[in-house]
């Protein structure tokens, strides 16, 4: 571990360190635009340039005559790295005066105003005034750059991030620099839009405001966004998100550095695909057949303070538990429960433990898993082929579910193997079934409706109206991932937590909540302690016992790896 | 007093005037009250306002109701930034950005602007930030004072009756467009950007 003193502290940093990361060991920020962790280094916009030199020995500091990009200068032992001199402030300052000569200063109608760099720089870095007297050169906006990007030209700082990840992590190399000098632009090849699978991460890689996506376009100003550390449930990649939201409503998801997960990127496709949360379809309010709104007044009342309010909520799970019970001590019946890889651990683990208690017999069943195509491999070759297995950097798996094996290791603990739903045609049809959807789109096929079969009590607890829901006894009104606190275990047996981000729509609750309250357990739930409990009583999930397993996650051990099932 | 604290030490405490036998008996003062009242009945100056036929004076930076300024081409000047609401202790504007209609010739120039704009009345507490907030001139509060309404709706003032109150008030005399804080990048001025043309010699460079 070499030595490296930044502004006289001296830190150990890691022997691939440049300046930049070394110096952030330290808790020192060196501004930088073009330099990005996961791309090459250009060392172009200048903007890292500090004072580097060496202790020699004897312990003489001997400083490097010329500023130099600390993107670019590899660390060794003794390495000095000076970055609040004089000579690196006006520098810094000179940059960003360079940088902001043709920058409009359009910040109020800048999507990116509230975290641009280039604003932040400019406060803490830059200076209070241009010195330029002539005109700002404008250019035209490219709305054609992509299907879900805009590049308002005149505000680019010529970083070439955006270019370099075509180039080197998606591999279609759309985005080019064109023209010279004062007049260079990005853009790309005629008729051929950057509309890869990974194009959105261009928009959260460029530094200033001049890709934006066409999607959260002058939808929201960013600093009324609050946002939540989730899991994007696209595919089972799992990549660690940031879910931004505003008053209940998701404006945009961004990917969340994490090298356990995926990196630093997203696809599109998570990226943009979380908008079935706040579809018409969504099944607002727990309902159970045959009975009107009235009646829930019945049994279902809260008294607070002498004045009764109806909880349809405990009414309903009342009814369900009793109707469970009763439905079960009929002679030859049999119980099934139908388990969603859309569902946390948490909330498998609530559901399985309150089914083995009702019914020892009961039949666990994992629903059916979604798989489409090939898993997407970048970076593409130039004919758009798939990269050698070591070079990939990022791919979108066919599983499209986010905790197959998380529930999969639930089931095989409490019934020793995992059923699945499209294997037991064979087998007897149960005449009460449990049935917890929360796929993204319509997934109750014929198939799954023939398996299901026409029990005598139908329980589904999901998200949107569906055959299944239409000839359900009682439906209850689940959660989208957004509304979930819980465990996702991702394709590489990476546990990683999630955060509700918002309240769920209407009457609706997150599954953890009903199954919560349906097992009747004391207290609210709460993920953290339920993972430490699951923790201590499946030998497959004990690393869950830690309780929080931080921001990048914790890896399960290896044996839980299970490939997808073959159909 | 149980404890003498140290901030009891730093109040001053003040004393009752003492009254003697004269004021003791309140008619000076009952008299002196009466003169006041006859000085004026012979001075035989109104005092009283004859409003609503005879309107105040209005000082110039009295805050009353919201107008949105128009540009020079008659468009609505908000680019939609959202300043004023962020700005606004009462909550009380809320703002639905839209991309400008690019296709049409009149707004080729202007890159975002606000679909809607409402701003509830009845909510504002006139403070004025959101005037001081807005970073191209296009919120002020007019000397419009004597506003009145039949419900709550109607004083939701959307878009085209802030622009309305612009149109009325603009050319009153009351109200010029105050603020003019001059350019402050294309946001606020495209078209006095563009017009600009070429720089004058040697302005601008030193020698």
């Amino acid at each position: 571990m070499p030595k490296v003193i930044v502004n006289d502290v001296e830190i150990e940093a890691d022997s691939k360190d440049n300046c930049i990361l070394a110096a952030r060991k330290a808790g020192v920020e060196i501004p930088h635009y073009c330099w990005h962790e996961e791309l090459s280094v250009v060392a172009s916009c200048r903007m890292c340039l500090v004072e580097v030199g060496e202790k020699k020995p004897d312990g003489t500091i001997v400083m490097g005559p010329k500023l130099v990009p600390g993107c670019q200068t590899p660390i060794k032992d003794g390495t000095v790295i000076r970055t609040d001199s004089q000579k690196v402030k006006t520098s810094q300052g000179q940059t960003l005066e360079f940088l902001l000569l043709n920058h409009p200063l359009d910040c109020s109608i800048c999507d990116q105003a509230g975290e641009c760099y280039l604003q932040d720089y400019t406060y803490k870095y830059g200076k209070a005034k241009s010195r330029l007297d002539e005109p700002k050169i404008q250019r035209e906006d490219k709305y054609h750059i992509g299907e879900q990007i805009a590049l308002f030209t005149d505000r680019c700082v010529m970083c070439t991030r955006c270019v370099r990840f075509t180039r080197e992590i998606s591999g279609t190399a759309e985005l080019q620099v064109v023209a010279r000098g004062s007049h260079e632009e990005i853009d790309v090849f005629p008729d051929q839009p950057c509309n890869n699978k990974l194009a959105g991460n261009v928009v959260d890689l460029c530094p200033v405001g001049a890709l934006c996506s066409k999607d959260f376009l002058y939808k929201k100003r960013v600093w009324w966004l609050k946002s939540a550390d989730s899991v994007c449930t696209g595919c089972s990649t799992g990549c660690s998100i940031h879910v931004d939201q505003n008053e209940d409503k998701i404006y945009r998801l961004r990917p969340r550095a994490n090298p356990e997960a995926q990196g630093h990127f997203m696809c599109d496709e998570g990226r943009f695909g979380f908008k079935y949360i706040h579809s018409e379809n969504r099944i607002l309010a727990p309902r159970i057949a045959g009975t009107s709104g009235a009646s829930a007044n019945a049994a279902g009342t809260v008294s607070l303070n002498d004045v009764s309010f109806a909880d349809p909520w405990k009414m309903t799970l009342d009814a369900t538990r009793k109707k469970i019970k009763d439905s079960l001590e009929a002679s030859g019946s049999t119980f099934m429960v139908v388990f969603s890889p859309f569902m946390t651990v948490e909330e498998a683990y609530l559901l399985a433990s309150y089914a083995k208690k009702v019914d020892t017999k009961v039949r666990l069943v994992l629903g059916p898993v979604p798989v489409a195509g090939e898993d997407d491999c970048y970076p593409k070759g130039p004919d758009g082929s798939a990269p050698e297995p070591s070079k990939v950097k990022f791919t979108i798996r066919a599983e499209k579910c986010p905790n197959r094996l998380g529930v999969e290791a639930v089931l095989r603990h409490f019934q020793g193997e995992v059923l699945h739903l499209d294997r037991i045609a064979n087998l007897a049809k149960a005449t009460v079934v449990y049935v917890v959807g929360g796929y993204p789109s319509e997934w109750a096929t014929p198939g799954v409706l023939a398996a299901i079969g026409t029990p005598s009590l139908l329980i589904v607890q999901d998200i949107f109206e569906s055959p299944l829901s239409q000839k359900a006894n009682i439906v209850l009104a689940a959660g989208s991932f957004a509304e979930r606190d819980g465990t996702y275990v991702n394709h590489a047996g990476l546990a990683q937590s999630t955060n509700a981000a918002i309240r769920s729509p209407g009457e609706a609750r997150a599954d953890g909540r009903i199954l919560f309250d349906l097992a009747e357990r004391k207290g609210l739930f709460n993920a953290m302690s339920l993972r430490k409990e699951i923790g201590a009583a499946i030998p497959a999930l004990k690393v869950l016992a830690a309780g929080d397993l931080g921001e990048k996650g914790l890896r399960l051990n290896a044996q839980i790896k299970q490939p997808v099932a073959a159909r | 007093m149980t404890t003498k604290t140290k901030k009891s030490k730093t109040v001053k405490w003040g004393e009752e005037p003492k009254i003697g036998w004269m004021e003791a008996m309140y008619l000076p003062a009952v008299f002196s009250g009466v003169a006041t009242a006859i000085k004026h009945v012979m001075e035989g100056k109104t005092m009283t306002r004859q409003y609503p036929e005879v309107e105040p004076e209005i000082p110039a930076n009295y805050r009353g109701i919201h107008r949105l300024n128009r540009d020079e081409e008659g468009r609505v000047k908000c680019v939609a930034c959202y300043m004023c609401q962020t700005a606004c202790p009462a909550n009380c504007i809320e703002i639905i950005a839209a991309p400008a209609p690019k296709d049409d010739p009149h707004w080729k120039d202007r890159d975002k602007y606000p679909a809607s704009f409402v701003l509830d009345e009845l909510r504002c507490i006139y403070c004025g930030m959101c005037e001081e907030a807005c970073p191209v001139d296009a919120i002020e509060l007019t000397s419009v004072y004597d506003l009145t309404g039949m419900t709550r709706e109607e004083m939701l003032f959307d878009k085209e009756k802030l622009l309305s109150v612009f149109d009325e008030t603009v050319n009153s005399g009351k109200d010029p467009v105050r603020t003019n804080r001059g350019q402050l990048g294309p946001a606020s001025e495209v078209a006095a950007t563009a017009k600009q043309g070429p720089p004058p010699p040697g302005r601008g460079r030193p020698g």
